[in-house]
């Protein structure tokens, strides 16, 4: 469960103090986190190192145990332990590495400095706690701000969400609510404190599309309002390239490429991001060809391939591929790829284009 | 209620006339009961109300709509899961509302199903080959033991795993590759038409595909019809020749699956395609949105008239009292709306 932690605003003014826009508000530095199992040491996440800067919209996109959550629940201290450690790496948060916060201290900054979202509201929002006593409660036991107050406060967060008729509804428990109502509820807890960075995991995937697209637009305009930066974690393609400034594709708990959405979309020069961007059937393409998907099976993380992760599966894949890993690296178009053979890769997407 | 709409010439993309499936004004509903000892019913759940369509051998008909739209209660009627509380059910000419169990299995041997769930849909304790071969056992189709195992093993390479895989339990298998187990069990007894409820809803994207390629391949190979129902409409789109957009129980649009996306005429089919992003940031940014309001009524109590009019952008006080039928504007395309284009209302 997500502890929504103590929004003491002794801790806004001094953080507020320490950062400064041109430092990336978040900065993750050589992250490994792993998982000690029944078969051994499986690696989730596997020395990732990224920036979000302030008020700016990141993607994280990826397929089935890539690693995309458990870099989330890694920032925000989430991470069960044992099963879970974090081997190595630095979470600096406006310059404090939260790796090295006791649990009070982290407790402060999770809700008060870094909201998150979850895919489940159901199972996040506390079932037997009216909405408003659940938006109330940081309000009150953490901000002082108590009674009728904490009452009002809660009324506009849900009016700020969409809630029609807030003050009544604050007395309606989470089965009374429809799931897009009780994922704007989560949005209105989440934000309570004013976050500086949002981070929505699989926030909007259980929800129908028409929804989807509600809360989407939703937590794009508040965090824009509110000058958040917000982290989207999903494994839909079009939502990224919607709503995201920049991106990290990440596969095998690796990011593979990162840069900016058009850079990423428009000239990807990772052969997995490739893979992914011609496995995904497109609205607008008025010929409905077939697909060209990835070949093979998402890899056993107990069990990787040596040298690169994604080598099994890559028609580009050489000697060296097999020998080593390689590293993050720009690439013509702009971005960073970690693949020896992105040039051919650019080259194939140019020609296939033309 | 709503539909003679479905001409049954109003199709001609198949070279048959004859369509394989048939389904004509199908509504059913469930009722709500109370009371301990003695039930009454105090309400009715209409899933589906008045649902017309076809299907021709070879072809796709694309079921999509969202949460509650009644597009799997359909999907149940027509393999005979649920009981309709009215209209018809053709399967190469014959009705199936009415028939017994008995009847129904010879039908059934020419229909296969695919759940969304491969983990919940194969029994953990059978072994692949097994489960892939119960069709066969059920309605009779092997010769002898050798010929059951043969018929396994060919089977399982039509659908891409290795005959070898027969011996292992549904736990040793990817969701992929579970999937694949589905779809080899539900073509064991040659179907002509197969079900797929959200086959591939479930799986990740790079597997989604393979699973889209080999179901494109089975049909071409064994001249498959497929009923594809999911919620995502560009998967639907991608893999049908028409497409029917449901709203709670009802069709509110058919149409050739090219036309649906360059000129919807229904405005839930309209804000339907505008909230799917697409994977291309230059054009998702140049992109004008509809973003409906609310959430879907609950099908309890739909609302009077148009079912749609409470979140519709350009609902009209008509709207709210006239529940329009499904009718033809263009030769194969079809709307519920008032206001559409080219909409005409009977006298």
């Amino acid at each position: 469960m997500y502890d929504y932690g103590t929004c003491s605003k002794t801790f806004i003014g001094k953080a507020s103090t320490l950062s400064s826009s041109s430092t990336p508000l978040l900065q993750v530095r050589n992250l490994r986190t792993s998982f000690k199992t029944a078969e051994g040491i499986l690696t989730a996440v596997n020395d990732v190192s990224f920036d979000v800067n302030h008020g700016e919209t990141l993607g994280i996109v990826g397929e089935s145990g890539c690693g995309k959550s458990v870099t989330a629940l890694s920032i925000m201290g989430l991470v069960p332990n044992p099963p879970g450690l974090i081997e190595q790496g630095e979470v600096l948060f406006e310059g404090r590495d939260l790796l090295k916060l006791s649990d009070a201290e982290m407790q402060d900054v999770r809700g008060n400095g870094i909201g998150m979202i979850f895919q489940e509201p159901m199972s996040s929002l506390n079932p037997v706690l009216s909405i408003g006593r659940q938006i109330a409660e940081p309000l009150e036991v953490h901000l002082g701000i108590g009674g009728s107050k904490a009452q009002d406060r809660a009324t506009e967060l849900l009016e700020m969400v969409g809630i029609g008729d807030p003050r009544r509804r604050l007395a309606d428990y989470p089965h009374q609510l429809s799931g897009g109502q009780r994922q704007r509820v989560m949005i209105a807890i989440a934000l309570s404190c004013e976050p500086k960075l949002l981070i929505a995991d699989e926030a909007t995937t259980a929800l129908d599309v028409t929804i989807q697209a509600q809360i989407l637009e939703l937590m794009k305009n508040l965090t824009s309002q509110l000058g958040t930066a917000l982290m989207i974690i999903t494994h839909n393609l079009g939502i990224i390239a919607r709503y995201a400034d920049r991106l990290n594709v990440m596969y095998a708990g690796k990011i593979r490429e990162t840069g900016s959405a058009e850079e990423v979309y428009l000239n990807p020069a990772h052969p997995y991001t490739v893979g992914l961007l011609n496995s995904v059937p497109r609205l607008d393409q008025t010929e409905s060809e077939r697909l060209d998907p990835i070949e093979g099976e998402i890899p056993d993380l107990l069990n990787l391939p040596s040298g690169c992760a994604f080598q099994p599966r890559c028609r580009f894949a050489t000697e060296a591929c097999n020998d080593s890993e390689p590293p993050l690296e720009a690439a013509e178009s702009g971005q960073q790829v970690a693949c020896f053979e992105s040039q051919a890769v650019a080259d194939a997407v140019a020609s296939a284009r033309s | 209620m709503t539909v003679e709409a479905v001409h049954p010439d109003s199709f001609s993309t198949s070279e048959s006339d004859f369509p394989l499936l048939s389904v004509k004004d199908l509504s059913v509903h469930f009722p709500i009961k109370r009371g301990l000892i003695v039930q009454r019913e105090v309400a009715r759940v209409r899933a589906v109300d008045g649902v017309s369509f076809d299907i021709r051998a070879g072809e796709t008909l694309g079921l999509v709509g969202e949460s509650g739209s009644g597009k799997t209660t359909t999907a149940k009627a027509v393999i005979q899961l649920n009981k309709p509380a009215g209209g018809s059910i053709a399967f190469e000419g014959q009705e199936l509302i009415g028939l017994s169990n008995s009847q129904m299995r010879p039908v059934r041997r020419k229909m296969g199903m695919v759940f969304q769930d491969p983990y919940g849909s194969l029994n953990p304790r059978m072994r692949a080959g097994d489960i892939v071969g119960e069709p066969l056992k059920v309605h009779g189709l092997a010769d002898s033991k050798s010929d059951y195992q043969e018929q396994i093993a060919s089977l399982l390479t039509t659908v891409g795993l290795n005959p070898a895989m027969a011996e292992r339990y549904p736990n040793e298998f990817s969701g992929g590759q579970r999937q694949r187990l589905g779809i080899a069990r539900a073509i064991a007894a040659r179907p002509d038409l197969l079900i797929l409820d959200e086959a591939v809803s479930a799986l990740d994207v790079s597997i989604q595909a393979q699973i889209l390629n080999l179901l494109q391949d089975l049909q071409e190979q064994y001249r498959l019809a497929y009923l594809f129902i999911a919620h995502d409409l560009s998967v639907v789109r991608h893999v049908s020749d028409r497409i029917a957009v449901m709203y709670l129980g009802k069709i509110v649009e058919t149409a050739q699956s090219k036309d649906l996306y360059e000129h919807p005429l229904h405005p839930y089919t309209q804000a339907l395609l505008s909230a799917i992003p697409t994977p291309d940031p230059v054009l998702e940014r140049s992109r004008t949105r509809i973003i409906l309001r609310g959430d879907a009524p609950s099908p309890l109590s739909p609302p009077p008239g148009c079912r749609f009019h409470t979140r519709c952008p350009i609902a009209t006080e008509r709207c709210s009292t006239v529940d329009p039928n499904l009718r033809f504007t263009e030769p194969d395309q079809s709307v519920a709306c008032l206001l559409a284009d080219g909409y005409e209302e009977a006298d």
